[in-house]
């Protein structure tokens, strides 16, 4: 008979946990019983949780003596970058290779749409609207703004497309490839309804795909339409969420994309079923490879550009990302937590008393609120909210509440953003230096390893310690 | 005729139309020099041959006749002008179009007047699929027959339909309001015949008379609308589509 300690010592079994169920985890239990008892999926905002291989899993092998560093405090090192320039007569040019990706003001409340234009602005890069139109808090604040042309169509016009430095048309996005927008009626107040052309207070569920064409042959006849109405003037980007990067980009490419925008799983929404977001498309690391690839196969690296997104967090993030081929990156959730997404208190402005001198603006002028019960009411914690479809975020960034959107001060939100998107600059040219590159564009595959198999089959640079590259 | 300095364009006085030949020149110029016209120009576009994107993003009240075939997004993304097309166009007509009007005299591909936010497209003979889809405040007059899911997913406005309707007809719509004069094959998701009312056949009569339609009796129209049950999540509309 096997001896078997752990049935016959109770006293084991209460030290020690029992064995995780890895079929049947707590999450996978709640997640039944919540079909169960409503009905119905989870719908939830940002991007993918689950782990997959990622930017973590390369190492930059920087200068010694077989590669010679530049200086990193004294000697440049380029982040200009330029998209458009073979068509279009107002190429987009950007000071830093980091962009803020599409989110919708109705997804966002307009203070938030406002604050990531103000610091698009204030570091030299741009800001990209969303699905439900251009409100003019946005085209006012922003330097570069790039317009999406959707396949709602809500809110587009020629107006704000001529008023557009870029138009985007979105295919598709990483947290929900195939899969069309999601606005549940909580947030669709009346701005939002008017804006979309929609009753108040629908579940606005987005077309999946365009209504008035449908192959890569008929984008190309869209392609030149936006071009004719905006009279060749500015760019035209197409986003496509990665699911099968190569052809996509090549598809994209043929019909006269200017930039192929690439959106990896971890990309993030307001709101979209969690099956969507968990088990559709492919990671970013392995999707921006397939597209710089594609584009180098095609000899288009300098002609067109390539943007990629999807859970970009540091400066290192933006390196690996270019080294693996990308011209930029485009930034959706972590903007948002730099404005005070799951935050555990948003700052207001303290209420001077009366017949007091005015206050200057500084951080030092406002007071912190805590509002982690109200995270509390919504089920979940600061640190943990995924909640932005709901429409009731504590700290004012995804409602459309009047109380609640007044929480995010759009002035104090923007410096907090743009010395967000400074320090990853920093820190992309600070790995770039060291690498020995005088222009972050430089960088390179060859300056990667991987830390994991996966990570080098997908990234396609060698293991670490290794000259082993999976599949070749 | 005359020419124009500097273009390839020329004047048919008798017409008080400016003519430019498309055998001779790029969308690109043609379109061009239809932007440059003041309000009130008449120009005539001659040998089209089905050239995809003419007329498109126009700004001002101009009159634009295409003689002959247009392709895909004729007159799309425009505002205050006026464009004929002198035959069949292709996908997109009048693709969201903001104000004024397009007009096809002969067959629509699909897809016409596609999220037309304002604004008249009126095709004289049949439109094929999705004509009318995802309209947002605009008005479709179709002379003739309409193809499956004609006004899919409308929001706003009104469509017209001279002839029969094709299956799927008004599917996930919103606010847009369908009248048709002959048979409809089926209707669509979230739609229904409603009872016509005073209001309908002036509206019926008033689109019919603007898009010229004398064989349309706005007496005789059936109302298509939401019954807007899917306006709302709701489990029980699983396997409704």
């Amino acid at each position: 008979m096997t001896h078997r300690p752990d049935l016959i010592d109770p006293g084991r079994l209460a030290a020690e946990a029992p064995p995780a169920h890895h079929t049947f985890g707590p999450d996978v239990l709640a997640g039944i019983r919540e079909r169960a008892e409503l009905g119905r999926y989870p719908i939830r905002g940002w991007g993918a949780r689950r782990a997959v291989p990622d930017f973590d899993d390369l190492l930059l092998l920087t200068a010694s003596a077989s590669r010679y560093p530049l200086e990193g405090y004294r000697e440049r090192c380029d982040t200009r970058t330029v998209f458009g320039a073979r068509r279009a007569a107002r190429p987009v040019v950007l000071d830093i290779p980091i962009t803020i990706a599409g989110m919708s003001f109705g997804s966002l409340s307009a203070n938030a749409k406002e604050a990531l234009g103000r610091a698009a602005s204030m570091v030299g890069t741009s800001t990209t609207t969303g699905d439900g139109g251009m409100t003019p808090e946005e085209r006012s604040a922003s330097r570069t703004l790039v317009y999406q042309c959707l396949p709602s169509r809500y809110g587009f016009n020629p107006t704000d497309l001529r008023a557009a430095d870029a138009v985007e048309i979105v295919l598709g996005q990483g947290a929900k490839p195939g899969g069309g927008g999601m606005l549940l009626g909580q947030k669709v107040g009346a701005r939002v309804a008017g804006m979309r052309t929609l009753p108040e207070g629908v579940d606005q569920r987005s077309a999946s795909r365009h209504p008035d064409w449908t192959g890569p042959d008929d984008l190309k006849i869209k392609i030149e339409e936006i071009r004719e109405v905006t009279d060749w003037q500015i760019p035209v980007y197409v986003k496509v969420g990665a699911t099968r990067v190569d052809h996509d980009v090549r598809l994209a490419v043929a019909a006269g994309a200017d930039v192929v925008v690439v959106d990896g799983m971890q990309g993030g929404t307001g709101a979209t079923q969690d099956a969507f977001i968990e088990h559709t498309g492919i990671p970013t690391l392995a999707a921006v490879r397939l597209a710089g690839d594609a584009l180098a196969d095609l000899g288009l690296t300098t002609d067109v550009g390539l943007i990629v997104s999807g859970g970009i967090r540091t400066g290192a993030d933006v390196a690996k990302a270019l080294a693996l081929g990308a011209d930029a990156v485009s930034l959706g959730v972590a903007p948002l937590v730099a404005l005070g997404c799951n935050a555990p208190t948003y700052r207001r402005r303290p209420v001077p008393p009366p017949d007091s001198a005015p206050t200057g603006a500084s951080d030092s002028a406002y007071v912190e609120v805590d509002v982690s019960a109200e995270y509390a009411a919504l089920g979940t914690a600061p640190g943990h909210c995924v909640h932005c479809h709901t429409g009731r975020c504590p700290v004012g960034v995804t409602t459309q509440d009047d109380t609640l959107a007044a929480r995010l001060d759009p002035v104090l939100g923007a410096t907090r953003v743009a010395n967000y998107l400074r320090a990853l600059a920093m820190e992309t040219t600070m790995l770039a230096r060291a690498c020995g590159k005088s222009d972050v564009h430089r960088l390179e595959p060859e300056d990667l390893v991987a830390l994991t198999v996966e990570a080098a089959a997908m990234a396609r640079v060698p293991l670490a310690g290794t000259d082993w590259i999976p599949g070749r | 005729m005359g020419e124009l300095s500097g273009t390839t364009a020329v004047v048919d006085e008798a017409r008080d139309e400016i003519v430019l030949d498309l055998a001779a020149m790029s969308t690109r110029e043609a379109n061009a020099a239809l932007r440059s016209l003041p309000d009130g120009a008449r120009a005539r576009l001659d040998n089209p041959a089905g050239r995809h994107n003419l007329a498109v993003g126009l700004t001002r009240a101009v009159h634009v006749r295409i003689a002959g075939p247009a392709g895909y997004y004729v007159g799309g993304l425009g505002a205050a002008a006026e464009v004929d097309v002198d035959g069949p166009a292709g996908w997109g007509v009048g693709e969201n179009l903001m104000s004024g009007t397009v007009r096809v005299r002969g067959a629509a591909s699909q897809s016409a007047a596609a999220s037309a936010h304002g604004g008249l497209v009126v095709v004289e003979g049949d439109a094929s699929l999705r004509a009318g889809i995802s309209l947002k405040g605009g008005q479709l007059a179709v002379a003739g027959d309409v193809g499956r899911s004609c006004a899919f997913l409308a929001q706003a406005g009104t469509i017209l339909v001279g002839g029969d309707a094709g299956e799927a007809l008004g599917d996930s719509l919103y606010e847009a309001v369908i009248y048709v004069a002959g048979r409809i094959r089926g209707l669509g998701t979230d739609a229904r015949v409603e009872d016509l009312t005073e209001a309908d056949v002036a509206a019926a009569g008033a689109l019919a008379a603007a898009a010229g339609f004398d064989h349309v009796d706005p007496q005789n129209v059936t109302r298509v609308a939401s019954v807007r049950s899917l306006y709302h999540f709701d489990t029980a509309h699983h396997g409704a589509y």
